[in-house]
């Protein structure tokens, strides 16, 4: 989309600009209306604009403990889950990428097989067993179900990563006197990261969104912004506690994506997903 | 700085020999180009050497002391890769400091050494430009410097011109070859172009499926080849197909005495020591077509058998297309199997070329 852009030489580019315009209804719009309500104290049909904007929701919100109690507990959630993925999932990706030993490929495939079947199922097959290690409603339980769910994409990129840095690099930093760990640290690690770093920014904040097995393993003791979202709009017909927590919900993306955008840059960024 | 003695080096990868039974001494301070067809194992002898590959069998000495199971890091070698790989996350300055770095050389030292050699290259004041900032050019010129700086025992060079255009690749040759002189550093040199290793070398390997069929000075590889493939391989040459009977060697076209032993053999002729002398229709060679290359003239010609051959002739000397020609035969050389049989003068031949004379038989 962004080389639809830049690649323009004088002519004005119509599949880009229509492509643009469609994203951005897609994407914007529905944001832009949840902006909207959690701002929003009266907003009576058939009016297009509301009829009474104020903060009262916000009020509300933010003074209930449990908004606050879930939101700290989102956020150690994420960072636990994400921290322990690509402790377990960085050194095992570079295994796959780089050395050769038997049974690769099976255990390659078992890595991803977690995504490979219905998901729910595999959650309550593993809340059941959960129940019997008395994991169910306590935090690590709920670490323990998100992890699994993040293993696939932190081993599938970060493997495309170190695959892709070019072994030369590795063997003339070898060459110039560097032993096998430094030249990971300061060849390898450094040319995959902007890749590596995409891949654990998804992590966090798929976390973050993450329901059902927070919802399956945690309740009722350990209850999740996301969750408790759900919980909202189930019991109150209230649109406003739903938006602000919606937008709410939005801070961790933006805050990660400017952080993504300050570190890597768009090009870097886009390498990631793409070569 | 450095000798270096490999012997009887042996690579064997799964299903194939890239290395076979690979001897060659380095004196100190040489300059040796290994030359060689694709596939021929040129950069495997070199990554072995430079620590990257475990050969299957043989040894590397440098200076006496055995290399040959030592890890890349431990080893005094220095590698310039054919793709340079640069390290793309660090400028130039970092690319050349990083091992003075490992060496834990205090900063001032190595601003100092990363100075020096920049200017060796020829790119001073390009330290704090991004890799991809640099042309083709710079960026191997980048490699040569972050392996010159640490001053290694030898340097090893795989194609390091490979994707150069033609007037970059001279000029770059040029100043290697300035530098490893002025430095005084054992070399090896991996090029597919033989004009590179007749240009720089002080001794060329040629290689052919993992082992060596000559290692000689560039003037002994050109004039005396010891093969019918070196022969082949370096510089242009005409092979006729005949047999060699009564101390003669006899083609429908010509004759040569020599003084071999009966059997099939092929005779190697240089364009430049192909004579040509007009004769009647009907007799001789063919000429097929002449090229003026202004220093001279390069004459296609073809033989009754039709064989062809080329002869670089005079810039005076015009030939017609279609004129018949006899060949005076200077220099050649005669195999037998790819081995040399006899190399020489046709024999009387001493000012003047010596006439051959056309045979009997058609
Ligand atoms: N890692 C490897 N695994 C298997 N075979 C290999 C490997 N590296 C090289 N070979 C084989 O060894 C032989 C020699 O390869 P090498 O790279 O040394 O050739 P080269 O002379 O450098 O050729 P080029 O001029 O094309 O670079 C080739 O037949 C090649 O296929
Ligand atoms: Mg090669």
């Amino acid at each position: 989309m962004i080389a639809g852009f830049s690649t323009t030489s004088g002519r004005f580019d119509w599949t880009g600009f229509i492509f643009a315009i469609l994203l951005a209804i897609v994407i914007a719009v529905p944001l832009l209306v949840v902006f909207t309500w959690a701002f929003t104290e009266v907003w009576r049909y058939p009016s297009v604009i509301p009829q009474k904007f104020g903060l009262r929701f916000w009020d509300q919100t933010l003074s209930r403990a449990d908004v606050w109690e879930a939101l700290s507990i989102s956020l150690r959630l994420s960072a636990t889950v994400t921290f322990l993925s690509a402790l377990i999932c960085l050194p095992a990706a570079y295994a796959f990428a780089r050395m050769k030993f038997p049974g690769r490929d099976l255990f390659f495939l078992s890595f991803l097989a977690s995504h490979a079947f219905p998901k729910f199922g595999l959650l309550v097959a593993i809340a059941s067993i959960f129940l019997q290690l008395n994991l169910i409603a306590t935090f690590w339980g709920v670490v323990l179900i998100q992890l699994v769910g993040t293993l696939m994409l932190m081993i599938w990129i970060p493997v495309a990563a170190f695959q892709a840095v070019d072994r030369r690099m590795e063997e003339a930093a070898r060459d110039v006197g560097a032993g096998p760990l430094r030249v990971f640290w300061s060849i390898t690690l450094p040319q995959a990261f902007p890749t590596i770093f995409a891949a654990v920014l998804l992590t966090f904040v798929s976390t973050f969104y993450e329901t059902e097995g927070a919802w399956l393993i945690g309740a009722p003791q350990i209850r999740t912004m996301p969750v408790l979202m759900i919980n909202f709009i189930n019991n109150q017909v209230v649109i406003q506690y739903g938006a602000v927590l919606s937008v709410i919900l939005w801070v961790p993306s933006f805050i990660a994506l400017m952080f993504a955008r300050r570190v890597i840059g768009t090009g870097a960024f886009a390498k990631g997903f793409g070569a | 700085m450095a000798r270096l003695t490999i012997d009887n080096l042996r690579k064997a990868f799964a299903g194939t020999v890239a290395v076979d039974d690979f001897s060659l001494d380095v004196a100190d301070g040489e300059l040796v180009c290994l030359l060689g067809p694709s596939g021929s194992g040129k950069s495997t002898v070199l990554r072995m050497i430079g620590g990257f590959e475990q050969p299957s069998s043989g040894a590397i000495r440098i200076d006496g002391q055995d290399v040959t199971r030592l890890s890349p890091e431990r080893r005094p070698t220095g590698m310039v890769f054919q793709s340079h790989a640069l390290w793309s996350h660090m400028n130039v300055f970092n690319n050349i400091a990083f091992g003075l770095k490992l060496r834990r050389l205090s900063r001032a030292e190595i601003r100092d050494k990363v100075e020096h050699a920049l200017e060796l290259v020829g790119l001073a004041g390009y330290g704090t430009r991004q890799t991809f900032q640099l042309s083709g050019g710079q960026q191997q010129r980048v490699a040569l410097a972050r392996s010159l700086v640490l001053e290694p025992k030898i340097l090893l060079l795989d194609e390091p011109f490979a994707s150069l255009d033609q007037h970059l690749r001279e000029r770059l040759r040029e100043e290697v070859r300035d530098i490893q002189q002025r430095l005084g550093i054992t070399t090896l040199f991996v090029t597919h172009g033989q004009d590179e290793a007749l240009a720089m070398a002080d001794r060329i390997v040629v290689l052919r499926n993992g082992q060596c069929e000559q290692a000689d000075a560039p003037d002994v590889v050109y004039r005396n080849p010891q093969t019918q493939f070196v022969a082949g391989f370096i510089g242009q040459m005409n092979f006729i197909s005949a047999s060699v009977e009564g101390g003669r060697f006899l083609h429908p076209d010509f004759m040569l005495p020599v003084n071999v032993p009966d059997g099939p053999a092929v005779l190697a002729v240089r364009p430049e020591a192909l004579d040509l002398a007009s004769a009647q229709a009907d007799q001789g060679a063919i000429v097929l077509r002449s090229t003026d290359f202004g220093s001279h003239i390069m004459v296609d010609l073809q033989l009754r058998d039709g064989t062809r051959l080329k002869a670089m002739t005079a810039p005076d000397q015009r030939w017609q297309k279609r004129a018949s020609v006899h060949l005076n035969v200077g220099q050649f050389a005669l195999y037998r199997d790819n081995h040399l049989l006899t190399i020489g003068q046709p024999v009387g031949g001493s000012e003047q070329a010596p006439e051959v004379e056309p045979a009997l038989s058609v």
